[in-house]
This record gives structure tokens, C-alpha cells and sequence, in this order.
């Protein structure tokens, strides 16, 4: 399978080191969530990707070779500040744009209807984007980047700025091109919305990859807990070798039934869990007893807090639009 | 579904710029641009044409007295430059008549012992040096029979009785045709050339401002896109002008207002679609370049305002100094600097002032310039076309930071 790799790519603006190394692979087949906060370098990346801005180091490449102007015309593209003329058809703009990634007359309008009828605005075809809703916007510019029947697909925050409704039928669009075998790289902030669609994840901080892999990989833990609901206190704890209680997690240490966060030592036993729930079992009713996994939004405040790096001032100053 | 997705550059500058004209030809500004320029022109042609025709013919009554000087009121008329046209009425009253209703010029009565003239308020200026004219000649003729001579021969001794003139500096004579269609020329190169490079600006600062651009330059090389850009809107402009050209051509000529015989409006016609083409090379790459340079549509006139002035200065000159005085010192040179030969050279051309090598020069010297012009604005475009938000400085889009 074909896959999009992003090998050490390195990008300055003057003195701002945009990108340091930047590196991941997205596999044909699969979607690909890249997250970070504003300024990370998550656009840079992507516009690196389709040639609009130059790396100053390391290799953009697709089925192993390095990435030129007729691959990444079979890259779909959709750039985080929207753009289309304002003043042409729907259906003109669609057409003009297939045709300029290479498709013939015929096929660029008969892919043009198909994509206009797929998201909903056929009847729109004959309008000026000017005059059209927001949200017809953002379908018309998710049109113009799949209207070329691209095999690659880069997102900038797709998601942005849509309806519910919207971002159903954007994620549906989402699925299929990843179920059709193309890789589908899409940035956005809504991380429950990355969590639920994506495949794999990449984290990026400070224009680094700071932590890449499968949702269920990251959310494993190095050291398992478990949540307990049901039995009194937390001194039941004390009788099960090499665990603890995390401290200030549990609700009380009275008699009344209560939640109590129990975190494995690194020297335990993989069947520790059994040991924790025969203790609680005896401690009182066990109503939940749960392996924490954290989510995508707490996974990401670990990785991105963990380094607090000094944000450049003219980036903090674009960090208000898109912090939803 | 793996499909090789090429696009050469040309068919890449080819769909920008068909686009270009599509979305130029459809606008209703251009289409009533055009229009109104060529109602204009045609007006003119018209206003000329009458205020002209009233000058020219001057129609005098003939008595059966007077029937037979119509021939040597004719010919006094030639002989001051004046198109003297005669028809014979029965007799005074009939004439007056005719001079009432305003049909005539005058009537004349008698010729002798004096000319006698009958107006309805004054006489022309045309008619009265011919009548001066005849007087004088009557006068003369009827006192060389006095003394016995002839005065047929007299007459025509006088005629061609000329000085010698020598001149040091012979300055060609431009008639009035030439002067009007130099300034004409000279005005609709301006227009055309300013309307032309604004939209090409315009276009620029467009896609920037839609960031649309970004969208573009994911499957274009920026100059591909500029170059289509620029080719497209020229070739609107271009239409345009051949358009306004083609009415003022059929004006002249279907109203023959201007003298052809000095004149050829088609060669004047067809350099200045020359000088079109040069000239929005020329500046539409400097504008295309310096647009690139801004984000928003407001920004535009801080950028675009000094090439505009840089049109200007030429422009000004063209059509106040050349049209009367083609050899000037200033006109002569400025029409063979790049820039400023697309203003003057062609008014010098309308007037018949500029020689074969000397429209060679300048045509050479304005096309050796647009390479280094393309280079030039690739650049800065290339550098300058994606930078969103401020300014960018044309130190930085030059330097390519």
C-alpha cells in the first residue's frame, strides 16, 4: 500500500523555527488526525505537503518517492483560510479547478455534478460562492478539494466552522475515501471529533511530532489504574500488594460507598486487576470497576503541557480565532 | 484510480487565462465600457463631421446678371481655400428669398461698376475674402482694359506669381486629420493601457484576498498563474481596443472627416494596437508584481499609484506637445524610452514625423525590456503572492525572504 510519508522536514520564518524534524507516515487506507495548538505547525506542514510553501530540509514523499508537481496534483486539498472566487459559479469554479489538476472537459463536469449532488448543493451549481450560506461554502470548498477525484486527501481543519449535519456528512465523506484506499490527513481542535474518526493520531508540539500511533495505543497508559466505585474509604486498598491509591482521586474516606482511583506500581503483576477486585469485593459491593483510559483532550493536555515552550508573540496574536 | 494527472505549462497558462476572458467578456462593466467608448468615438466623428460641413461649402446665389462669373467665383474661392458652390435663381427677389430661408449665403447682384452682395445679417468670414478677392481682381481686370491689356493673361500671370522660399529647418505640415487622430490615438492608448493594467491589479489582490490563490498554487507554479492572468486580461484589452479602434476607423472614414489623402488611418490604427500590445507587457507585469505585494482591494491605489503617475507624464506630453510639434526635443526622446514610447511613438507615427529606423528603435528598445520585466515580476510575485495579511516590502519579495 502506497503510503504519505513526511521525513524531517524542516521550515524557518526568520528567526522562528516553524518545523524542527518533522516526521510521520499517513498509510493508504486510513485517516490520519493531526492535532497540536495554534501555531504548531500542523498548516506549515500541510502547505509543505502540497508544494505551495518550500521545506528548507527533509523529504515530502508518496509510494517512496519524493513528492513533484504531478503527484500532488492528485492530492486533494483544502488550505485553513478558505478560498474560491467569490464572483464564480459554483459549477464554473468546481470545473475550472478539476481541469487545472489535469482532468479533460467532460470528466471535470461530470465529476463536478456528481460531487455538487453527493454534498447536498446541486441546486446551488448555477450561484456565485458570494451568495451562498457558510456552510454551502465550506461544502463547495470540500467539493473543489475532492472534485479532481484526488488519491490523497489534506484537510486543514475540515471541520471547522460546520453544523452538526455537516460534520456527519464531512465525516462520511472522510470514511469512504479512507475505505476507497486513499490516506486522508485532516487537522481540527475538536479532539472528541479526532478520537471518534481518526485511525491514527499525531500530536504535534513546537513543530515537532511529539506523539504518533493508533487512538487505542496512545490512550494506553504506562501505568495501569483502575476506577472502583462501590466499596467504603480506601483503606481496603492497602491489603493489595503493589498498587496504590492515587492520591486526592477518590470522593471519601467515610463509611457511605465511594470512588476511589487505584494505580498499579511498576514492579506488579499483569493479574494485579484480579488481586484490586477480590479486595473491593470484600471491602463492599463493587458497582463499577473500570481500566482508566484517557481521553484524546487529556492524552493531548499531558503532551502539549509537558514542555511549555515560549510562543513567538506574532503567533499568539492569530491564536483567538481557531481556539474552539 | 491512481491516473497521471499532468498539465503542461502551457495548457496550465491556457485554462487561467480562458478563464480570464470568460469572466471579463461576461462582466457587464466591461461590456458597457465599451459601449460607451464607442458611442463616444462615434459622436465625436459626428460633431465633427457637422461642424465641419458648415464651414466648408458656402453656397452663393447667382442673378441672371451675375450667371456668368460663376466660374470666376469659384475659382476666387479655390484660390483662398474656400468651396464656393453657385446655382442661378431668376432674379433678385428670388434670391433674397433663398437668403431669408437660409439657404443660401448670399446672392450676388451685380458686378459691375461694383460688386454688389446681399447677406441676411453679415457675411461670412470664407465668403468675404472671396468676394474681397473678386473685387480686387475686377478691379484690376477692368483697369488693365483700361490701358489696353489683357486681362485673362494678367490674371493668370498674378496666379502664378510666387516667392522663393527657402527654409533652414523645413518643418512638415501636419494637417488637422493628423493632429485628431494623433490625439485620439494618443488618449485611447492611455485609457486602454490604464483600464487594462487596473484589472490585471485587481485580479491580483483578488485571489490574494480570497485566498483562493492558495488553492491554485497547489496545482500552478506562480508564474503560470501570473502569466495567464496577464495574457488573458490583454487579450480582452486587446479586443476591446480593436473594438473602439475599428469604430474610429469606420467613423473617419464613413464620415470622412479626416483628410485621408495625408493620413493612413488604417497603418495609425494598426500601430496603435502595436504599441497596446507593448505597452501592457510592460506595465501589466510591473502591476501584476506590485499587487502581489498587498492583500486588500484598499491597498491597491498605495502600489499601483506610482506606475499609474510613471503613465501619466508620458501620456501628458503625448498628447500636448506632440500632436502640434512631433519633433520636439522632449517628444523625440521619450519616444524611445521603454515605459513612455507606447504614448508618444504612436501620435508621432499619426502624424507621419517618425522615420521607419527611428519606430524600429524604440520597438526594439521597449521589447528588449520585457524580459528582464518578466524575470523581474515572477519574482516578486512568486515571493509576495502567498504572504497573507500586511504588506509585504519589495526589498523582502525581491530578496525572496
Amino acid at each position: 500500500m502506497p503510503t504519505l510519508e513526511i521525513d524531517s522536514v524542516n521550515k524557518s520564518y526568520g528567526d522562528l523555527r516553524a518545523l524542527r524534524d518533522m516526521t510521520f507516515d499517513v498509510r493508504a487506507g486510513e485517516i490520519f488526525g493531526f492535532v497540536g495548538s495554534n501555531g504548531a505547525g500542523k498548516s506549515t506542514t500541510m502547505r509543505i505537503v502540497l508544494g505551495v510553501l518550500a521545506a528548507d530540509g527533509g523529504a515530502v514523499r508518496w509510494d517512496g518517492a519524493p513528492i513533484d508537481a504531478d503527484t500532488r496534483r492528485r492530492i486533494g486539498y483544502m488550505p485553513e483560510e478558505r478560498g474560491l472566487y467569490p464572483r464564480m459559479k459554483v459549477a464554473d469554479q468546481l470545473v475550472y479547478l478539476a481541469r487545472l489538476h489535469g482532468m479533460g472537459a467532460d470528466a471535470a463536469r461530470a465529476s463536478m455534478e456528481r460531487w455538487t449532488q453527493t454534498l447536498g448543493i446541486a441546486e446551488r451549481r448555477g450561484e456565485e460562492v458570494l451568495k451562498l450560506s457558510l456552510g454551502n461554502q465550506q461544502r463547495v470548498q470540500l467539493a473543489a478539494a475532492l472534485v479532481h477525484e484526488p488519491d490523497i486527501l489534506v484537510l486543514d481543519e475540515p471541520f471547522s466552522g460546520l453544523d452538526p449535519v455537516a460534520v456527519d456528512v464531512m465525516s462520511g465523506v472522510l470514511r469512504e475515501q479512507a475505505d476507497a484506499g486513499r490516506p486522508v490527513v485532516f487537522s481540527s481542535h475538536q479532539l472528541e471529533l479526532v478520537e471518534r474518526i481518526s485511525d491514527r493520531v499525531g500530536i504535534v508540539r513546537s513543530g515537532s511530532m511529539v506523539a504518533v500511533g493508533g487512538i487505542d495505543e496512545l490512550r494506553r497508559t504506562e501505568l495501569r489504574r483502575w476506577t472502583v466505585e462501590g466499596p467504603p474509604g480506601e483503606d481496603w486498598v492497602s491489603g493489595v500488594a503493589d498498587v496504590r491509591v492515587v492520591p486526592g482521586s477518590g470522593t471519601g474516606s467515610g463509611t457511605g460507598p465511594s470512588r476511589t482511583v487505584v494505580e498499579e506500581l511498576p514492579s506488579a503483576a499483569p493479574d494485579v486487576d484480579q488481586a484490586v477486585l477480590r479486595a473491593a469485593l470484600a471491602a463492599g459491593p463493587v458497582r463499577e470497576f473500570t481500566l482508566v483510559r484517557p481521553s484524546l483532550t487529556e492524552l493531548y493536555r499531558d503532551v502539549v503541557n509537558a514542555e511549555p515552550t515560549p510562543v513567538p508573540a506574532e503567533e499568539t496574536a492569530t491564536t483567538s480565532e481557531d481556539a474552539a | 484510480m491512481s491516473t497521471e494527472r499532468s498539465l503542461s505549462a502551457g495548457s496550465a497558462i491556457r485554462l487561467v487565462a480562458s478563464r480570464e476572458v470568460r469572466t471579463r467578456l461576461a462582466s457587464k462593466g466591461f461590456i458597457w465600457i465599451t459601449v460607451a467608448f464607442v458611442v463616444v468615438i462615434v459622436l465625436g466623428g459626428l460633431l465633427l463631421k457637422l461642424t465641419g460641413s458648415s464651414d466648408s461649402t458656402q453656397h452663393v446665389a447667382l442673378t441672371p446678371d451675375t450667371a456668368s462669373a460663376a466660374a470666376q467665383v469659384q475659382a476666387t474661392g479655390t484660390g483662398v481655400g474656400v468651396t464656393v458652390e453657385t446655382q442661378e435663381v431668376a432674379d433678385r427677389a428670388a434670391g433674397e428669398a433663398l437668403v431669408r430661408s437660409g439657404d443660401v449665403d448670399a446672392v450676388l447682384v451685380q458686378t459691375s461698376p461694383t460688386l454688389e452682395i446681399v447677406v441676411k445679417q453679415t457675411l461670412d468670414d470664407p465668403l468675404t475674402s472671396v468676394f474681397g478677392s473678386l473685387a480686387q481682381q475686377l478691379a484690376l481686370g477692368s483697369a488693365v482694359s483700361d490701358l489696353g491689356g489683357d486681362p485673362a493673361q494678367v490674371a493668370e500671370q498674378i496666379a502664378t506669381a510666387k516667392p522663393a522660399i527657402t527654409s533652414l529647418e523645413p518643418q512638415p505640415e501636419h494637417d488637422g486629420g493628423q493632429i485628431v487622430a494623433g490625439v485620439i490615438v494618443g488618449i485611447l492608448l492611455f485609457v486602454a493601457l490604464m483600464n487594462a493594467g487596473q484589472l490585471v491589479a485587481q485580479g491580483v489582490v483578488e485571489e490574494k484576498t480570497s485566498r483562493v490563490v492558495e488553492l491554485l498554487l497547489a496545482t500552478l507554479r506562480p508564474w503560470q498563474l501570473m502569466a495567464g492572468k496577464v495574457l488573458g486580461i490583454g487579450l480582452v484589452g486587446l479586443v476591446q481596443l480593436v473594438v473602439v479602434v475599428g469604430a474610429a476607423v469606420a467613423t473617419a472614414l464613413g464620415f470622412g472627416v479626416l483628410d485621408a489623402s495625408s493620413l493612413d488611418v488604417g497603418s495609425v490604427a494598426v500601430w496603435a494596437l502595436v504599441w497596446f500590445v507593448v505597452g501592457f507587457a510592460t506595465y501589466a507585469l510591473v502591476l501584476a508584481a506590485l499587487a502581489a505585494l498587498v492583500s486588500r482591494q484598499e491597498d491597491i491605489g498605495s502600489v499601483t499609484g506610482p506606475v499609474i503617475g510613471l503613465m501619466i507624464v508620458p501620456y501628458i506630453i503625448g498628447i500636448s506637445i506632440a500632436p502640434y510639434d512631433p519633433e520636439n526635443t522632449i517628444v523625440v526622446v521619450l519616444s524611445y524610452i521603454p515605459f513612455a514610447a507606447p504614448f508618444v511613438m504612436p501620435i508621432r507615427q499619426a502624424l507621419g514625423s517618425a522615420e521607419g529606423w527611428e519606430v524600429a528603435l524604440s520597438l526594439g528598445l521597449s521589447l528588449a525590456v520585457i524580459p528582464v520585466l518578466v524575470w523581474l515580476a515572477g519574482r516578486i510575485y512568486s515571493n509576495a503572492v502567498l504572504y497573507a495579511g500586511g504588506r509585504v516590502r519589495l526589498k523582502d519579495a525581491l530578496a525572496g525572504r
